[in-house]
């Protein structure tokens, strides 16, 4: 079910949007993007690039944050933009958490465009951001 | 440790396009095996898949995930033609314009800014352009970091703006 337009207010939250991560999810996305990097696919490799071991994907984390903008505004409703930095990776096992708030709310036109702050977080360590991410949508 | 990554042949194709590709025509299979892969293990939303649901919403038929990228595995263009075997991994944007990658030993992802235009459909041609923006370097963490922009501009086969994108890669 879509957000009710009328019922958005500042600090409206976003249902989040969760998944557990590590090769299931890693290899269906390198398989549909064409992302087969040894980072993303080898410990060892992950681990030569200073981090603990095999990480995922930020472009999958962009679709997460996607997701979540979609499942919580509906198929009627326009995503206009988003932008996000990536700034923590996305380890083997690591449940992410993909959640936003509504910062803004404003009519244009016909349309309610809503600004939203986003972020995906490690969801057993929530202080972690890994993806913090802003977007605009115009709600239908 | 080097005092720049960014040598005068960088500096020369700062505003330059990088690359210009045109997908093949974008297929049912190619979105719905997309939204499978991002909603994983839960079902992906019925816009991508069921045409039948799909022809009742504002859109009037399937469309593609905002985030749906058309470029990845073979395009039509020539310049990419054959499968690219990248076990080291992407170097770089220089490579595209036949100069040296910096001598830095690892690349991430920075982050991406996007406008988003029309929806990506079942039969669209996307072309995308993208263009060279800037050099950039900082210490962080991990020793001196090259931040490299890019900018890239999706139109389909009807000339309309699909997406206007900028990213960051940064090396270090």
């Amino acid at each position: 079910m879509a957000v009710d337009r009328n019922t958005v207010t500042v600090g409206t939250e976003l249902p989040a949007f969760v998944r557990t991560t590590g090769f299931h999810n890693w290899n269906r996305y390198a398989a549909v993007n064409d992302e087969f990097v040894p980072i993303h696919m080898d410990d060892d490799a992950g681990r030569a690039q200073g981090f603990p071991g095999a990480f995922g994907m930020g472009n999958l984390m962009w679709s997460y944050l996607h997701n979540l903008v979609r499942d919580w505004m509906g198929d009627e409703s326009r995503l206009v933009a988003m932008s996000c930095s990536f700034r923590a990776p996305n380890l083997r096992g690591m449940t992410v958490e993909a959640r936003g708030t509504v910062t803004a709310v404003r009519d244009e036109g016909n349309e309610r465009v809503v600004d939203l702050e986003l972020a995906v977080v490690d969801h057993d360590a929530p202080d972690t951001v890994l993806v913090p991410a802003t977007a605009t949508v115009a709600l239908a | 440790m080097p005092d720049t990554y960014i040598t005068p042949q960088m500096r020369d194709i700062v505003g330059l396009e990088l690359r210009r590709a045109t997908s093949f025509p974008i297929t049912d299979s190619d979105i719905r095996r997309w939204a499978i892969a991002v909603y994983y293990p839960e079902a992906a939303p019925r816009l991508f898949w069921d045409a039948h649901y799909a022809k009742g919403t504002v859109h009037g038929g399937i469309v593609a995930p905002e985030d749906f990228n058309p470029f990845a595995w073979l395009t039509q263009t020539a310049a990419d033609a054959g499968v690219v075997a990248r076990e080291e991994g992407f170097p770089g944007p220089e490579v595209a314009l036949g100069i040296d990658p910096p001598g830095t030993k690892a690349i991430i992802n920075g982050g991406t800014e996007v406008e988003y235009g029309v929806r990506m459909r079942p039969g669209d041609v996307i072309t995308s352009v993208s263009t060279l923006s800037n050099y950039r370097e900082r210490e962080g963490r991990l020793g001196l970091m090259l931040f490299t922009t890019t900018e890239d501009t999706w139109t389909n086969q009807r000339g309309e703006t699909v997406k206007t994108s900028r990213g960051t890669l940064i090396r270090y």
